[in-house]
Order: C-alpha cells, then structure tokens, then sequence
C-alpha cells in the first residue's frame, strides 16, 4: 500500500515536472500579459512531433529539444502578430494558428498521427545511462530543465525588456505612455510563452515513447488547472515563487488525476477529470480570469482583445 | 522664446457621417512657448481630454496638425511620442503598473521613450536616486521601493505617476484633471507637488482642470474651450488680476448667457 502510493507519488512528480512547463507557459500569456492564449493546443504536439522527427534523424536529444523550443517561439510569433498587427482578438488568434498548426504538425510526423521512439536515444537516456532508474531520470531531467527556464525567466523578468512586458500586460495604457511598444512586447510574450509549451510537449513525447498529432486537445485546461491549484495554495508572490509553485500546482494535479484513475475509469475520462477539476477551480471566488474572459461577462466582451 | 508646440487647425469628429455626429474639436490653433504653462477650463463635454488625447497620440488625427520643436508629429503613434511627452491622467489607476513596485514603476519612466534591453531593469544606482525624488513627495515614500503600487493610496499613487512623468525631463507634459479623482487635502499637495515640478524643470505645460480657482492660481496662461474652440485665452498678466466672479463674467460674454447653469461652475 505504502510502495504504491510512494509509486504513485513519483510518478506524479515525473510527470507533473514535464507539465509544468505548460503551465508555465500558459501563465506567462494568461497572468503577465492578461491574454487568453489558445495557441497552447497546437504548439504542444508541435513541440512533441519536432523533437521526436529529429530523434529519429539521429539528432542529439539536446539540440532535437531545444529544436522543439524554437518551433514553439514561431508559433508563438504567428499568434503574436495575428493579434497585434492584424488586431484579431487573441483567444481568435490562437484558435487559427492552433488550426493551422494541426496541419503543420502532421506534416512533421509524415501525415502519420502516432510515430514512436522506440528504441531511439532521449534526453531521458541520457540520464538514464548514468545509472539512474527510468523515474528518475526523468525527474533529474525534469527538474534541470525547470530550472533552468525558471531561472532564465525571473532573470527576464528583471531586465528593461521583462519590466516593459509586465507593466503591458498589467496596464497598456501606461505603458504605451511611456513609449513601450506593447505589440511587441505581447508578440514576445506570446512566444517565449509557446516555446515553453512546445518543450513541455516534447520533454512528454520523449517520456511517452510516442508524438502524438492529437496530444494537444485539452492541455489548456492542464496548464490553467496547475495555475489555478498554485494559485489557491498560495496567495500573492513575486514572480519567481509563482514560477516555482506552478510546478507544485502541476504535481498536484497529476495526483489527483491518478486518484481519479484508481478508480476504475477509461483513460479518455482523464480529459472529463480535467474539466471537473478546472469547473471547481473556477467556481472558487478568488480566482480571475483575463481581463476578456472575465467570469459571468454577460456582454460577451471576451471577443474583444 | 521659442515655440514648443503648434497646434494648427485642429478638428476632431467622432462617429463622423452617422447621426451622432459629435464635432468635438472644430479648429483649434495654438501656440506655446518654452516654460508656458497654460491650465485649461471648459464645461463637461468640452473637448480638453479630446484635445490632450490629440496632442499625445491617442486619438488618430484626420485634420490638422501637431507640431512639436519645430517637428510634424502629427501621424507618430503614442510610443514614439512618449520620449518627448509625458501625461498624468485623472484615474491614479491609469498611470502606474499595479502589480509592479514603486522602483520598477519609476524605472519604467526613467526609461521613456527609450531604447529597452536587457540591462537590469531596476539599477542599483538608480535607487538613491528614486529615494531623493521620493522624499521630497513627503509622503513617506522614499522607504517603499520594493512596495506594490497597487497597495498604495490613490493620492500616493497620483504622486509618483506625477514623478514618473518628470523623472526624464519632458519637452512637453500634459496634465488632465490630475487631481480631481483626490480628496480635497491630497488635491492641494499633488497639485502643490505640480508646480514645484513644473517650475523646477521650467517645463512647458498643458493642464486642465475644473477648478477655477486652481485654473487662476497656476499657471501663465489661461485657455478655456467652448464649442470646440479656444473662447478664451489670457495671458499671465490678464490672469494676475482675475477672480474667479470675473472670469465667469468673461465667459458669459464670450459664449452667451446659456453659462450660468453650466456643469463648470459648480465646481
Ligand atoms: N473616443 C471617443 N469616441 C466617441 N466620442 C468621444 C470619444 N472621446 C470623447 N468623446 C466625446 O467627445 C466629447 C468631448 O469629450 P472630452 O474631450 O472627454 O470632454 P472633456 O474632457 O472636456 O470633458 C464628449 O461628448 C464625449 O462623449
Ligand atoms: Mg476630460
């Protein structure tokens, strides 16, 4: 019983660590720039089928990661430059390129929906070849890699650049004022923002065994999911320790999934789970949405921005 | 003296050709030197916010001109004015960043108009010199660098957007009821505040105001708009000898009787 649980809990940590990046991502454009971003659903399995068609070229687990990281900026960019330059709504904008995206990620896998790893070096083998176990090689990658974008982030964050990203997202109008071009300020934000999730997606391919093109429906809700657990935890922190407790957040949400799993269910309710989880979330008073997605608006504004 | 600000022909129209047709502006021209600081009065609805929204970009202008030092700024949009123009609005919500503290607020302004990069955005030797600009707020200020400014009171926050504004000297600030959001104390210090500022840095100055008494009191030069023109514009000699009695007396004169039950002068 113990062993299990102890099991349990080291899975959700592996996995909940890979996932976290999402939820890094998804709180970058909905917290810091108070845009609803759903490029997410698109660029996750891009990241996952990059990383995965460069493993399979032989590329370094490294460079095919890293590869997976850029393929996310650009999706980002798209987004970015949709919503600013041809002023679409920003939860429109990431609609059409995760559209779009879906075509452009099967082109990647070869018109193929699944293509495996089997057998192919990782950036988990890696570790692995160290002598660590499968979990916790994961876990070493995992936390290596959190770090080093969470590190890399607050060090932004505290730049000219970081300042005039936040202070957009916190009020346009004063930032314009002060001579902050806010439209690239979003367009950046959107893509370190899908750059963090396609590297989600593709440190998750990479521990599946398998890219995936329909591994993005409903990653949304997993990012906003460890937001919001994080969120309820623990109240009002600077940036750094919100980061860190996004991880937290998405840890927590993969035991409660595997809860849900103890009992029973098909692992397509998993998505239904989620859903269940983000309604409670949401229906907790304290917590806020985007300023176009505010809760209970009954003039629809949410098209708005 | 030489100009700083020409503002030629200007009109605004809003919802042009529909059947709410709002002439807003229907040809302003004026001109302000080096170290004018012109405060500015009309009724509600007049067009003054419509007017600094002109001057700093945030209102395309379709017809007529804005000229600053001698260059067309009529097409640059807000950021690219913003190295020379800076503004406090009427909401204290509108001119700092909530979740940003007060230091990373004024490195914002001490950045305006400015090329950003990935320098620190908040500098150690910038911080002795935010405490000095604060501590002469006299708010109790200058030991809150790392506070949130969404923590802090409407008049305090009023106060820095008020600093941040004059941290990088500007060629031009606008003022817009900048203390009519305050409560009748904190009014007198913020606007106490501005003209220490103002003066200091002989800025030229636009700030409207509803308060006729403030709009008497500072200030070189009196403009008061009516009908989306300059009705009156006195100078600061015309303006030494006034009282409030007798500037309702010129405004009478200059737009009719229609006055006396105008929203303005209940202020
Ligand atoms: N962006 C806008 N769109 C449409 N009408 C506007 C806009 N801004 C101002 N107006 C209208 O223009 C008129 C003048 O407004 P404003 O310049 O704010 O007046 P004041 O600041 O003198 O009180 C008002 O009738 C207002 O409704
Ligand atoms: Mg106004």
């Amino acid at each position: 019983m113990i062993n299990t649980f102890w099991e349990l809990f080291l899975s959700a940590t592996s996995q909940g660590l890979l996932w976290s990046l999402m939820a890094i991502g998804v709180y970058l454009t909905f917290r810091i720039l108070d845009l609803a971003d759903m490029t997410a659903e698109g660029s996750f399995p891009l990241g996952g089928a990059i990383a995965t068609m460069c493993l399979i070229k032989g590329i370094n687990p490294i460079l095919a990661t890293l590869a997976a990281f850029v393929g996310g900026l650009i999706a980002g960019f798209v987004t970015g430059v949709l919503n600013t330059k041809l002023r679409i709504p920003s939860l429109l904008a990431g609609i059409i390129t995760m559209t779009g995206l879906y075509s452009i990620t099967s082109r990647v896998m070869q018109n193929a929906a699944n293509v495996s790893l089997l057998g192919k070096d990782t950036i988990f083998t890696i570790a692995q070849n160290w002598g660590l176990s499968r979990n916790n090689a994961v876990i070493l990658m995992g936390v290596i890699v959190v770090f080093i974008v969470i590190a890399l982030l607050v060090i932004f964050f505290r730049t000219e650049i970081g300042l005039a990203m936040r202070a957009t997202g916190d009020n346009i109008q004063m930032s314009a004022a002060n001579g902050i071009k806010t439209q690239g300020m979003k367009i950046l934000g959107y893509m370190i923002s899908n750059g963090c999730i396609a590297l989600s997606g593709a440190l998750l391919a990479q521990n599946n065994g398998f890219a995936d093109l329909n591994s993005g429906v409903g990653t949304i809700v997993i990012g906003l999911a460890s937001i919001i657990i994080a969120e309820v935890l623990l109240r009002n922190l600077s940036i750094g320790a919100r980061l860190l407790t996004l991880i937290l957040g998405a840890i927590i949400y993969r035991l409660i999934l595997a809860l849900v799993f103890q009992m029973n269910v098909e692992p397509s309710d998993a998505k239904l789970a989620s859903a269940l989880v983000l309604v409670v979330c949401l229906a907790l008073p304290n917590f806020h949405l985007p300023h176009n997605l505010k809760k209970g608006d009954k003039n629809v504004s949410s098209l708005k921005n | 003296m030489s100009q700083v600000l020409k503002i030629k022909d200007l009109h605004q129209t809003f919802e042009q050709g529909t059947v709410n047709e709002n002439r807003v502006l229907r040809g302003i021209n004026l001109e302000l030197v080096a170290g004018d600081f012109v405060t500015i009065i009309g009724s509600n609805g007049a067009g003054k916010s419509t007017l600094l929204n002109s001057i700093a970009g945030t209102l395309p202008i379709k017809q007529g001109q804005i000229i600053l030092n001698g260059n067309d700024i009529t097409k640059l949009p807000v950021t690219r004015r913003a190295e020379k123009i800076s503004r406090v609005f009427q909401d204290p919500k509108m001119g700092t960043a909530v979740r940003l503290t007060v230091e990373e607020n004024l490195a914002l302004a001490m950045k305006r108009g400015q090329k950003r990069g990935f320098r620190a955005g908040v500098k150690k030797k910038d911080r002795d010199f935010f405490k000095s600009q604060l501590a002469q707020l006299n708010l109790n200020l200058e030991n809150r660098l790392g506070t949130e400014i969404g923590l802090l009171s409407g008049g305090q926050r009023q106060a820095i957007t008020l600093l941040m504004a004059t941290l990088r000297r500007p060629d031009l600030i606008l003022l817009d009821e900048h203390t009519a959001a305050l409560d009748p104390k904190t009014s007198i210090t913020v606007m106490q505040l501005t003209e220490k500022l103002i003066n200091e840095q002989n800025l030229t100055a636009f700030m409207v105001t509803h308060n006729m008494e403030d709009a008497i009191r500072y200030g070189n030069r009196l403009i008061m708009l009516h009908q989306g023109r300059v009705a009156l514009d006195l100078t600061e000699k015309e303006k030494k000898s006034l009282t409030v009695a007798k500037l309702m007396e010129m405004f009478q004169k200059q737009v009719g009787t229609e006055v006396k039950d105008d929203a303005m002068l209940l202020a």
